[in-house]
This record gives structure tokens, C-alpha cells and sequence, in this order.
């Protein structure tokens, strides 16, 4: 298979897929299998194309053979290729969850065709090396994320999506001025060529400006500090298997995005703009990890904990050292196997209980120990506790923290990692230890469950097995296990993502030449 | 004329921002249009004015003259316009959506839709 196909495959696959699927409208069982198909073969094209990219270096290659700055480029290096992998890896993981969890009623309204897009657009905007395409990208995977956060039309659903959809434009269209500006002063939408422009151009105010623009856009996406309201008001209101796929894709592309552009264009004044993103990143902790202290649902309190780690990556690109830059893209990959994974067993205590909240859930562990112990694996990793990958990933941040004397940080990150603790051991104590409210006995069902959806077959899945919803868990689980064990294997992969990101020459002459 | 333009899409910005804080969901999907066409003009300045000057090669001539309209950025715009566009349709048939549910096209409405009843007991 030659490097320019392989590139773009990853893109093609889904939006193949999401178009059969949209063809066999009235045949959800097909669409259900040609997703789990399209899902693994994505997989093992993201495998082989991290595996290339490892081998051989920066893949570029530009569409119709048109010479590189003028044409769409789509460039893979290590940063993209790890990203396209665990966005694979949880599209797996999604669509198995999705047989056991989702309704007849959404498959039918089109899950599978959106879930497809959604990916398809998260991918392009991994694998493009062109600013203007990169909006194109992010307006994809956008509408499709619009479609799914409605899906279903219940009331609550609705009031989330219009926050949801509202913010998000108005980022998007931040982000479009950022792209415009751009291009005004270099005359150029390819990255590689506006990285050697921007480097030339000896104007720092205009350059910063633009910057705070990227800042604000990719802010919102990714849910930083003062920009992430709209995530917990909106992320507890779909079914666990959207938002699983929410929580594994959609603040990571915003992340990603910052990452891309906060090393390969705004390297100029690091002191001023990093800076910004490291107070940016100890708010954006504290805040997300108070603010799940409070709740008392399941999904709320993890859609706090999205905000509270996606702290940890901006402070890695703050700190914007090879150490720190590996730990950002280290903490991205285990924040999207945690997280997810712990949607994901929100959707099955629901499924089992049929409840959310926390003081109803009580006592799982006696009844379902394995879900438990799965549990335990999942929230530890996200914790930070010894040997798991979230202990990895806080170590090389605070290593890089200490080599650049950033105590206060490290401080700050240290304290949270013990904060998240105390709200996982509170859904462990209400949901999983004898709680005195269960109403296990009494089988009555909270709103989540029955709001808004009709009765009958409509609202019942494909699958009755609850065991199709533990598949993922435990593949996840076992995921979090081997990144864990497999560390210093993984280490060398994201440490030569690091060195392509500090270096942009490497990703210009990639594309350029 | 691209000062002009500046002080267009300056003005447009201010009017969108007024309209998205306010509290009525009509006017803040007009606040999104007006913002959106704002950044549309502002991609069409970036690209630098001309009049009066299309972009063809004369018969004959193997180069294009050395002023020409850039077609580059009209490319950008007419993208964003479409994409705009799908995007606006979906937020208007949400807001239509939330009328018929209840009347709830009002942010103080929506943010008490937003309070989890089992903090409070």
C-alpha cells in the first residue's frame, strides 16, 4: 500500500461506511455490522499508518498531484498518526457499546451514518495540512455532533443542544477570522508554508492577536478554563454511548488544534502566549475538578472531569518542552481510554439500575463485582494511581514542570490529581458501597430512562445482552493495562511526536519537498 | 476601499456581539448570521480589493495581467457560505424545536431546565 493512499484512508472509511449506511436506512441490523467492519478496518489502517510514520518518518502527500503549497495537503506525522489510532481504537470500542445500548428508535433516525461523519470529520482534521480545510474538517464533524447531541429529541436534550450549537458557531466562525487574518498577511492557507511565512513576517503584535483568536476558537472546542460552560451543561443529557464517543473524540480534536498551531505557528514570543496557556491550563484543572465535587450524577461528575484534564494537556503544551510535550500527548491517549471507559460504565450501571444518580445507584459492587473491578482500573488510571497510565502521564508532566522550575503548577496539578481521587471515590462510595437509598428492590426507573422516548420495542436495543456493552469495558480495561505495562514502548512512539512538534522544520520540509 | 470594508465588518462584529448576549434565542441566531457574514467580508478584504479587474488571461497572452481579482479568496467565502448555510438551517429548525416544546426560547427558561434536582435533595 503506498504512503498516499494510506493517508487517505483513514478519511475514506468512514465516510464510505457512513454512506452505505445512510443507503440501508431501513435496514439498522445491516448498518450495525457494516459500522463494526468499517470501525475495525479503520483500526488496522491506523495501525499501519502509525506503523509507517514510526518507520519511515513524516508522510505528506498533496490531492491531485498538485505541487504542495497550492493543493490540499494532508500530512501524517507521529502527533496525527497517534491520534487517527486512539480515535480508531474508540470508534471500536463505541460501536460494540452501541449494539447493547442504543435504541432501536435513534438507529433508526440515522446513529450509525452520523457516528460515521463524526469520525470521518475528526480524522480529517487530524490528518490536514491545510488551515482552511482544517475548518472544513471541524464544520463536519460539528454538524454530525449537532445531530447526535439531538438525537432522540427529548426535552433535556434539546435545551443542552442549543447551547452546544451556539457556542460551538461561535467559535468556528472565531476560528474562520483567525484563518482569514492569516491569510491576509502570508497569502497562504498550506501550514507548513504559513509556518516558514509567519516566521519571516516581522510584526509581533499582529501575529499574538491572531494567536488570541486561536486561543478563544480551540479554546471553546477543547473546553478550557473560562470557555467550557457549555460542556457540563450539555455532555449528562444523551445516551452513554454518544457521549462516550464525545468524551473519547470532540474536546481532544480542540486540543489537538491548539497543539498544532501553538508549535508549529505561534513559536515566535513563547513567553507571552504560553504563559497565557499555562494560567489557562491550573484554572481549567481546579475549576473542572471543583465543579464535579458538587454533582451528584454519574455523567455530570465525568463531564466535570473532561474540563479538569483537559488541564493536564494545555500544561504540557504550556510548559512546551520535548518531557512536557510528550506527557500532553501521552495524557491525551489516556484521558481518551479513562474517560470514555468510564461513560461507557455509566451506560452499563444504567443499564443494569436504570439510573444515574449516584445515591440511587448504591451498591453495586455486591451485586456486580466485575463491573466494580472495572471500575476501580478505569478511575484509578484516571487518578493517577501507580502503575496505571495516569500515574505515567502526571510523572512526565511534573518531570517536565520541575525541569522548568513551574512549581506552582506542578502544585496545582499534584493537588487535583489527589482532588480527582476524592470525586472518584464518591461515585465508588454512593454507586458501588451499600448505599441506604437503593431502589434495587423497589425496580422503579429514573426519568433519564423514560423521558421523552415512547414505549414498546422502540426504546430497547438490537442486542438485550448486557454482555455486548462489557466487551468494550473490558477491551478498554485491558487497553488501559497494556499502555500501562507497555509504557516505555509507548513513551519512545509519543517522544518522537514531541521531537516532530518542536522541530517544525521536519513537518515543512515533509510537506514542502 | 479596504479601510471601508475594515470599518463594515467592525461594525458587523459589534452588532452580532450585541445580539448573541441577548437573552431571546431568535436574536441570537441573528447575532450568528450577522457574525458569519462579518467574518465572510473579512476573509473577502483579506484577499485585497480590486474593481473592475476579472480574472481571465487575454486571448492570446500566455500570463494574466498583473492585476487581477483573487479568485482564491472568493473560493474561501463561497465554502463559507454554504457551510454557514447547513449550519444556520439546523439552528433555526432547533430553535423552531424549542418553541414548540415549551416555549423555551428564553436563556433564563433554558438555564432552569439545566439544574440537576438530585443536587438539592
Amino acid at each position: 500500500m503506498t504512503a498516499h493512499l494510506l493517508i487517505v484512508l483513514p478519511i475514506v472509511i468512514p465516510f464510505a461506511v457512513g454512506i452505505v449506511t445512510l443507503l440501508l436506512r431501513k435496514k439498522p441490523q445491516w448498518q450495525q455490522w457494516i459500522n463494526l467492519v468499517g470501525m475495525v478496518s479503520l483500526m488496522a489502517v491506523a495501525i499501519q499508518l502509525l506503523y509507517v510514520v514510526h518507520t519511515q518518518g513524516i508522510q505528506a502527500t498533496t490531492l491531485g498531484d498538485w505541487p504542495a503549497p497550492f493543493g490540499i495537503t494532508f500530512v501524517a506525522d507521529h502527533l496525527a498518526a497517534i491520534m487517527v489510532l486512539s480515535g480508531a481504537l474508540m470508534g471500536v470500542a463505541v460501536s460494540i457499546f452501541g449494539l447493547g445500548d442504543m435504541d432501536k428508535r435513534r438507529v433508526a433516525y440515522g446513529f450509525y451514518p452520523f457516528m460515521n461523519l463524526l469520525i470521518g470529520g475528526v480524522v480529517g482534521a487530524y490528518l490536514t495540512g491545510d488551515l482552511f480545510n482544517l475548518y472544513v474538517w471541524f464544520e463536519v464533524l460539528l454538524i454530525a455532533s449537532f445531530v447526535l447531541m439531538a438525537l432522540g429529541n427529548t426535552r433535556e436534550q434539546l435545551t443542552a443542544n442549543i447551547k452546544y450549537v451556539a457556542i460551538n458557531l461561535v467559535s468556528s466562525l472565531f476560528f474562520l477570522g483567525g484563518v482569514g487574518l492569516i491569510y491576509g498577511i502570508t497569502g497562504s492557507l498550506n501550514m507548513a508554508e504559513v509556518a516558514t511565512l509567519l516566521a519571516e513576517i516581522d510584526s509581533p503584535a499582529l501575529i499574538t492577536t491572531i494567536s488570541m483568536l486561536f486561543i478563544v476558537s480551540f479554546g471553546i472546542k477543547s473546553a478550557i478554563f473560562p470557555l467550557y460552560f457549555w460542556l457540563p451543561a450539555s455532555y449528562h443529557t444523551p445516551p452513554p454511548t454518544i457521549i462516550a464517543l464525545f468524551a473519547g473524540l470532540l474536546t481532544k480534536v480542540g486540543v489537538y488544534a491548539l497543539i498544532r498551531v501553538f508549535t508549529l505557528f505561534f513559536t515566535y514570543d513563547v513567553g507571552y502566549t504560553h504563559t497565557i496557556l499555562l494560567w489557562v491550563a491550573g484554572f481549567t484543572m481546579v475549576s473542572g475538578v471543583l465543579g464535579a465535587a458538587v454533582q451528584n450524577d454519574f455523567r455530570r461528575v465525568l463531564s466535570f472531569h473532561i474540563v479538569s484534564q483537559i488541564g493536564y494537556m494545555i500544561m504540557g503544551l504550556a510548559l512546551f518542552t520535548p518531557v512536557a510535550l510528550v506527557g500532553a500527548i501521552f495524557y491525551i491517549v489516556h484521558n481518551q481510554l479513562a474517560k470514555t471507559n468510564l461513560f461507557l460504565i455509566s451506560g452499563v450501571a444504567n443499564r443494569l439500575e436504570g439510573t444515574f444518580t449516584l445515591k440511587k445507584l448504591g451498591g453495586l459492587y455486591a451485586v456486580y463485582p466485575g463491573l466494580a473491578i472495572l471500575f476501580v482500573i478505569s478511575s484509578f488510571a484516571l487518578a493517577g494511581f501507580p502503575p496505571l497510565t495516569g500515574f505515567w502521564g502526571k510523572l512526565v508532566l511534573a518531570i517536565g514542570a520541575l525541569e522548568t522550575q513551574e512549581y506552582i503548577i506542578l502544585a496545582v496539578a499534584l493537588a487535583v490529581g489527589m482532588m480527582t481521587m476524592f470525586s472518584m471515590a464518591k461515585i465508588w462510595m454512593y454507586g458501588f458501597m451499600p448505599g441506604t437509598e437503593s431502589n434495587r428492590e423497589a425496580g422503579s426507573t429514573d426519568e433519564h430512562t423514560l423521558l421523552g422516548l415512547g414505549n414498546g420495542t422502540a426504546t430497547e436495543p438490537y442486542v438485550k445482552s448486557v454482555w455486548v456493552m462489557y466487551l468494550p469495558v473490558v477491551f478498554i480495561a485491558a487497553l488501559i493495562v497494556f499502555v500501562s505495562v507497555f509504557f516505555g514502548t509507548v513513551y519512545d512512539v509519543t517522544e518522537q511526536a514531541a521531537i516532530e512538534l518542536l522541530d517544525p522544520s521536519l513537518y515543512i520540509d515533509a510537506v514542502l519537498d | 476601499m479596504e479601510i471601508l470594508l475594515s470599518f463594515v465588518v467592525g461594525g458587523l462584529f459589534a452588532a452580532s456581539v450585541y445580539l448573541i448576549l441577548r437573552r431571546n434565542l431568535v436574536r441570537l441566531v441573528i447575532g450568528i448570521i450577522l457574525l458569519s457574514n462579518a467574518v465572510n467580508l473579512l476573509i473577502f478584504t483579506m484577499g485585497r480589493m480590486t474593481r473592475g479587474e476579472p480574472g481571465f488571461i487575454p486571448v492570446g497572452e500566455e500570463f494574466p495581467p498583473e492585476l487581477i481579482a483573487n479568485p482564491l479568496s472568493q473560493a474561501l467565502i463561497l465554502t463559507a457560505i454554504v457551510i454557514g448555510f447547513g449550519l444556520l438551517a439546523f439552528t433555526l429548525v432547533l430553535v423552531y424545536r424549542m418553541n414548540k416544546e415549551g416555549r423555551l426560547v428564553d436563556s433564563d427558561a433554558l438555564r432552569a431546565e439545566e439544574i440537576d434536582p438530585s443536587v438539592y435533595n
